[in-house]
């Protein structure tokens, strides 16, 4: 179907707004941390980089950053580790069970972040377990291991299978042919996995807030901060966050795209 | 799949039988376990600030009678419904100009262009609505310079705002998952209903929507599920004149401790969740995604 350039009109207008729509908030957030001023609210002064300076003073919220990325990517690691093994299983030997232990795998996905904190906080707090990173890692195990899963069992084919044989034919153990012929061939798939599930970890406030005590994640941080009311000290912390997030998936694009 | 039995594999333990296991234990213990557990809190009495365990509907009894507790579970119903709806009919569009109007090769691009701020974290999002709704924000400022408003008007801290909040974040979400539907439907069957004489409007209800309706269903699921289980959202941008259900459980959880009325009302959001699931279950094959 052929459109004539006045036809493109309508579709570039939407386009458009839709755009302005999706990037007016964080347009202002970035642009505002760099206020010369004591609120992130027109008009714009500056530019300047006291907010930044303030983060870096800030020993709590540096803490909390250092937290953040400690926690991101142990979740993430053993996520990623997890999800591997059991796609590996799935995938190589098919066993009986193979439907159900999908459906158990995948299952945490269909369920709110908010009910798995709860559900793991009356467990923690029945067993006498004292809230701390360490559960807040497990949570994030939790939430993170079906879509580690499911990114790498989307990548397992049949065509590695007959280079394993091949390595295993040569006298190479199980977990040497694990580690030295699967592990490397999947390793887009492993670290798209690592990147996706440390991004979304260390995004994570639900699970971090109610399963945490006095050391925090930077989420939590923020949300504290909020109490203060609008500040560019936030739009300062939070264009740190999105600057992370965003290399990180960005990157995770890159590296699996780039081997296929 | 029949399984080839290896010539020469070694016997004794078994790895790549066995692999699954740390997975499927986590599940089971830090996931199964403690819903298994919600689910009788849910059922015990706090007697006294201790958890007694007991097996009484009264918990129950008393979420449908306190009409303030029912009500936020209604008030969050209408937010996701409302949510789902906007999103679907801002997103819609967006991924059929891309789909069909954006050179093959730009796609890619134009796409994750209209999802990168899908990354900006939960409480930032919403921290940023606020400073773009706000009496001095973004947007007033704006009114007021052109002389279109000269007052401030009250733009955030209601459920509109909430709604908006939500919306922003799932056009996003949206926009990739129709795409993702529309890229994969043949161009013969559009060039087909063409060649039939269907005029393009036609062309679009009768092949191109109904084709789509699995992409929609993806991301309208995902965006109600998501939307009616977030506590962060409505916390920032709702304002203090109702609460939906995850801010009451957050209020039971905190102030009160009460457990058992936090799992009733976990128990309460994960049955809406299951009924939302079985209503899409037939446009929802997961693993296609």
């Amino acid at each position: 179907m052929k459109t004539t350039w006045w036809g493109q009109i309508p579709s570039s207008l939407y386009v458009l707004i839709l755009f302005v729509f999706i990037y007016l908030p964080v347009v202002v957030l970035v642009l505002f941390s760099f206020q010369d001023g004591l609120t992130p609210v027109p008009p714009f002064k500056g530019p300047s980089l006291q907010w930044y300076e303030r983060l870096l003073d800030n020993r709590r919220l540096m803490e909390s950053l250092l937290n953040s990325v400690v926690v991101a990517c142990a979740s993430a690691f053993i996520a990623t580790t997890l999800g591997f093994l059991a796609a590996y299983t799935l995938a190589r030997r098919a066993p009986r069970f193979a439907d159900f232990a999908r459906f158990l795998l995948m299952a945490p996905l269909t369920v709110s972040y908010l009910i798995i904190a709860i559900g793991l906080l009356i467990t923690f707090n029945l067993l006498g377990v004292s809230k701390s990173l360490i559960v807040v890692t497990i949570g994030h195990i939790v939430i993170n291991m079906p879509l580690c899963f499911a990114i790498i069992f989307s990548q397992m084919g049949d065509h590695q299978r007959n280079i394993e044989r091949a390595a295993q034919d040569l006298g190479a153990s199980d977990i040497k042919t694990l580690l030295l012929i699967t592990v490397p061939i999947l390793r887009p798939a492993l670290f798209a996995s690592f990147c996706i599930a440390a991004t979304l970890s260390w995004d994570e406030f639900i699970i971090a807030f109610l399963l945490s005590r006095f050391d925090v994640t930077l989420p939590v941080i923020i949300f504290e901060m909020l109490r203060a009311g609008l500040t560019p000290e936030v739009n300062a912390a939070g264009t740190v966050v999105f600057a992370i997030s965003i290399t990180t998936v960005l990157f995770a694009i890159l590296m699996s795209t780039r081997r296929r | 799949m029949t399984e080839i039995v290896h010539p020469y594999k070694r016997r004794g333990f078994d790895f790549s039988r066995w692999a699954i296991t740390p997975a499927l234990c986590v599940t089971a213990l830090f996931f199964v376990v403690p819903l298994i557990i919600m689910l009788s809190v849910s059922f015990w009495q706090r007697i006294g600030g201790k958890l007694q365990a007991t097996w009484t509907w009264a918990n129950y009894d008393k979420f449908f009678s306190k009409s303030y507790l029912l009500e936020a579970l209604f008030n969050s119903v209408e937010v996701a419904l409302a949510t789902t709806v906007i999103s679907v009919l801002l997103a819609y569009p967006l991924a059929y100009i891309i789909t069909y109007r954006v050179p093959r090769h730009w796609q890619r691009f134009a796409l994750i262009l209209a999802i990168l701020p899908f990354w900006t974290s939960y409480v930032v999002r919403s921290y940023s609505w606020l400073l773009v709704l706000s009496e001095n924000g973004f947007i007033n400022s704006a009114l007021l310079a052109i002389g279109i408003i000269d007052q401030p008007i009250s733009l955030g801290y209601n459920r509109g705002a909430t709604v908006l909040g939500f919306a922003h974040f799932f056009t996003m979400l949206l926009t990739l998952t129709i795409y993702a539907n529309l890229i994969q439907i043949n161009p013969s069957y559009r060039r087909a209903a063409a060649d039939l004489g269907a005029s393009g409007v036609q062309t679009f209800l009768r092949i191109t929507l109904p084709l789509s309706i699995p992409g929609i269903a993806v991301g309208a699921f995902l965006a109600f599920v998501i939307t009616i289980g977030d506590y962060i959202t409505p916390q920032i941008l709702g304002g203090n004149t109702e609460v939906l259900i995850p801010q009451a459980i957050m209020l039971q959880i905190g102030r009160a401790a009460n457990f058992p009325m936090a799992s009733v009302m976990s128990v309460m959001l994960m049955l809406v969740v299951t009924v939302t699931y079985l209503v899409f279950a037939r446009y929802l094959k997961m693993d296609r995604l």
